[in-house]
């Protein structure tokens, strides 16, 4: 068996999932970065941006974070994001429609967010 | 019926209705406490695993950030008071406001000046009467407070902290809430948000790791910073205040309703003892009512029977 990481992601006001994992991909500031188990400890910013769980039974989880942190060590990484929710809690069809809204509105942070949760869809 | 029975039974019936209330404000308050205290459960972990990251950041790097180092001569200090937006819950405004007085006096005795920000109508009620100056206020949203909320409190306050003393900054950032220990007891609570004091932020990652089975004495990694030491604590600080305030608004918020709870239910018992006194009253009255309609009839009764006898003789 491979080796396994812990992850953690946790929003604000909930805990969103956690489990054994053996690859995860976020975004950072600087960049996608890639975190498999035994990496070296690590904390970084998170763009808004999906992120990627590849669980060590072979699935893969979408969650699209809206800004947070990563922060890795001792095996075990932490997703913290203020906002935060599961592709597959997402739906796309008020996404869309929050994404139209928040363009005729010139509302900079909706757009952001909508476009996010779409991506997020998209990758899954 | 005389007039002093209907007068009780009047009043009977008004504390009858004040209680219906008073059971009813109790029974929704209790149902309010639960909600809260799941909100402050599902918003632990976050607070967790981020003051792990700071302490993490703060004891891995030897990066300065003004968020974290104490100013030599402190001169201005802020202190954010929560209180509630509604009465009927006992002395829990109250107590949160005398214990940011005694704060505020403590600080002044130190040579800092002192700028309040208010969350809940109550407190600004309390410093707009005294005409104190009040830096910042919010209020709505006391009851069941969202992340959101905390973040627009946290944000003049971390610019504040940011900001340079001379030009109208603080040094210092306190907090005063109220705690909630159990269902019974809340009690205020003041603690100091920044600078950061590391040895506490410390000493609760170390008991959280205690508690999970780590041994203590472990060496600290030496962490990567992603994409810099001074870039992760720009971003990381702001967060843990704004998550810190969360949390002492959702204590906050459970206090309330627990304290709310306590006050409508000894309002509840007594509202049942005045009744209870009120229907011996009214028994008593109705009582002397009857024996006095028995003695005027008996009285009537024996005069005419006394008529009657001296028209024979």
């Amino acid at each position: 068996m491979a080796a396994e990481l812990h992850v953690e992601l946790v929003a604000a006001d909930r805990s969103i999932w956690s489990g054994e994992a053996t690859l995860v991909v976020a975004r950072t500031t600087s960049g996608d970065i890639g975190v498999m188990p035994g990496h070296q400890p690590l904390l970084g910013v998170l763009e808004s941006g999906p992120v990627t769980i590849r669980t060590s039974e072979g699935e893969t989880i979408v969650a699209a974070v809206h800004g947070g942190f990563l922060s890795f060590a001792d095996n075990k990484l932490s997703l913290l994001a203020e906002i935060a929710e599961l592709a597959d809690e997402i739906d796309t069809q008020r996404a869309e429609r929050a994404l139209e809204r928040a363009k005729s509105d010139a509302d900079d942070a909706a757009e952001r967010r909508a476009d996010v949760r779409l991506r997020a869809v998209a990758v899954r | 019926m005389g007039a002093q029975l209907r007068v009780y039974k009047r009043r009977i019936k008004s504390v009858t209705a004040t209680k219906k209330i008073t059971k009813a404000m109790e029974m929704i308050a209790a149902s309010r406490i639960v909600k809260a205290q799941r909100q402050v459960a599902a918003s632990t972990p976050y607070a967790t695993e981020l003051t792990r990251a700071v302490t993490a950041v703060a004891t891995g790097s030897t990066t300065k950030h003004p968020l974290t180092t104490e100013a030599e001569t402190p001169t201005r200090a802020a202190i954010l008071l929560i209180t509630s937006d509604r009465g009927l819950a006992g002395g829990y405004s109250s107590n949160a406001i005398k214990a940011a007085e005694r704060l505020t006096e403590r600080l002044r005795g130190e040579g800092k000046e002192v700028d309040t920000y208010i969350v809940g109508r109550k407190g600004v009620a309390y410093y707009g009467f005294r005409e104190r100056k009040v830096t910042d206020s919010w209020s709505g949203f006391t009851d069941s407070p969202t992340y959101a909320d905390a973040k627009q409190v946290a944000a003049p306050l971390i610019a504040a902290v940011q900001q340079d003393t001379a030009e109208g900054g603080v040094d210092e950032l306190h907090i005063v809430f109220t705690e909630f220990v159990s269902m019974l007891t809340q009690t205020p609570v003041q603690h100091r948000l920044l600078p950061l004091s590391l040895d506490k932020a410390a000493e609760s990652v170390t008991s959280a790791a205690a508690a999970a089975g780590v041994t203590k004495g472990e060496i600290r990694p030496l962490f990567d910073f992603e994409p810099s030491a001074e870039d992760v604590l720009d971003a990381l600080l702001p967060r843990y205040v704004e998550s810190r305030i969360y949390n002492a608004l959702l204590q906050a918020a459970a206090s309330k309703h627990a304290a709310t709870r306590r006050a409508m239910k000894s309002a509840t018992d007594n509202a049942g003892d005045l009744i209870k006194s009120l229907s011996r009253l009214a028994n008593a009255a109705r009582q002397a009512e009857i024996t006095q309609e028995i003695s005027e009839i008996v009285g009537g009764a024996s005069a005419l029977a006394d008529a009657t006898a001296g028209s024979e003789n």
